[in-house]
């Protein structure tokens, strides 16, 4: 029964108390690079949360044989076989996505929320509950990718998946897209509303 | 017990593990090429229909190809023919070589009657690579249409000249005035080129993006001159 308590919360605070992004800021560089516009934000998310998932079962089920002065090394070599396994799959079967999206993929190796958790949880769990974790982390990151990609979007081109959302009486009447939201600064700034927004929600999370 | 955190231990481990995962990238990687190179051999042809203003279906894309493109041919500098594999050459690659060993490739396109001829493009944008395909009419110096692509700029700035709204401002001018062959020119939106070419306007915040396809319509287009040429007087 205690164990399905901490399933439940390894797989859900991710989303909100402990949020690796707006909670532990990490994955930032990825949030600024993809989210100009939501459909790549999407597979991003996804792509994290397959990867981040995958790697820590594997993590976790060789955790015991590892050598603890190359651990690192090992848990790089491995997200980095699954990255570019994932992105062979995408060119594979979602070749259109694959091409919007370009390095990004190849830079899920770098973002800093799969070394967290590989480093911080998965070397010392079971492949279950480090699976939960990976689903939980991921997906916590992919909802934050999701609300800056909506908001840029939305502001910067008046469009939502490449539909145009923004009526044309609007611009007829004088209404300019914010050039200013489809560059790298306004998704800090997006980043930091959110934080601002869920820490006051939040008091505990408050310093 | 094995002592893991021995020098053996430590080098054997990673040895397993690198052979492991080199494996099965490797089986990956052979398993999917075939589809890969397949969804890329596509792409290429949705992008030459799409200088034509042509959108196939996702699942007709081959099938249109070879609907409209009626011949492929492989030029040199001087105009002549040297081959009829154009989908094979890479311009990436060509573009390193002299002009005179330069193999150009040519698409013709039989639409509604008349022809065009569709020529790739390949250059340098802000970031990355950027390349395109631009279909001229049958007099060897009216352009048709234009399509144009990129790897990494920046969306919404340098990302804008895949748009209807850049790619459309080619259509209709024209690579050679009074006989004097001039590349288009991509100019800051309200400016005029030095010269005497015709001219479209940049996108505004992608300055280099802009400038890049400008070169890049230089660089690409020249050397085909002499077998523009040969099309207009055959068109007279």
């Amino acid at each position: 029964m205690a164990d399905k308590i901490s399933n439940k919360s390894v797989i859900f605070n991710p989303f909100s108390k402990n949020n690796p992004v707006i909670v532990q800021i990490l994955g930032i560089c990825s949030v600024l690079a993809v989210t100009a516009k939501l459909e790549p934000a999407i597979v991003m998310g996804l792509s994290v949360i397959a990867v981040l998932a995958f790697a820590n079962v594997i993590i976790s089920l060789i955790r015991n044989t590892i050598p603890t002065n190359i651990r690192i090394i090992v848990q790089l070599v491995v997200v980095a076989g699954l990255v570019v396994i994932v992105n062979q799959l995408l060119l594979a079967y979602a070749y259109d996505v694959s091409k919007q999206l370009s390095v990004f993929i190849g830079l899920i190796i770098t973002n800093c929320i799969l070394m967290g958790r590989l480093e911080a949880f998965a070397m010392a769990n079971r492949p279950w509950v480090s699976f939960l974790d990976g689903i939980g982390n991921g997906v916590g990151y992919a909802i934050i990718l999701v609300i800056v990609g909506f908001f840029r979007e939305l502001l910067g081109s008046g469009t939502l998946l490449g539909i145009q959302i923004v009526p044309d009486w609007c611009y007829e009447h004088g209404y300019v897209n914010n050039g200013l939201m489809i560059l790298p600064p306004m998704a800090l700034i997006v980043v930091a509303c959110i934080i601002w927004i869920h820490r006051s929600y939040n008091k505990d999370l408050q310093e | 017990m094995i002592n893991k955190q021995s020098n053996i231990y430590t080098i054997i481990y990673i040895i397993v593990l690198v052979t492991v995962v080199g494996t099965a990238l490797a089986l990956t990687s052979l398993s999917l090429k075939e589809k890969q190179q397949a969804n890329e051999d596509n792409d290429r042809r949705k992008q030459i229909l799409a200088s034509v203003n042509i959108t196939p279906a996702p699942d007709r894309i081959s099938a249109d190809f070879d609907k409209y493109i009626t011949s492929q041919l492989v030029v040199n500098v001087e105009g002549d023919s040297i081959g009829d594999d154009a989908f094979g050459i890479s311009v990436q690659k060509q573009l390193k070589n002299d002009l005179d060993n330069r193999k150009l490739p040519v698409y013709i396109c039989s639409l509604d009657g008349s022809k065009k001829y569709i020529i790739p493009l390949y250059g340098a944008g802000l970031w990355g690579p950027i390349w395109g395909y631009i279909a001229i009419d049958s007099d060897g110096s009216t352009i048709y249409g234009a399509y144009f692509d990129h790897q990494g700029e920046t969306p919404g700035l340098g990302a804008e000249i895949t748009t209807e709204h850049f790619r459309g401002q080619f259509a209709g001018k024209n690579l050679f005035k009074d006989s004097v062959f001039y590349p288009v020119s991509v100019v800051k939106a309200g400016q005029k080129p030095q010269d005497n070419s015709d001219y479209v306007y940049g996108v505004s915040g992608g300055t280099i993006t802009s400038k890049g396809v400008g070169a890049m319509l230089d660089d690409c287009l020249k050397p085909y001159q002499a077998y523009l040429n040969k099309i207009s007087d055959n068109g007279r």
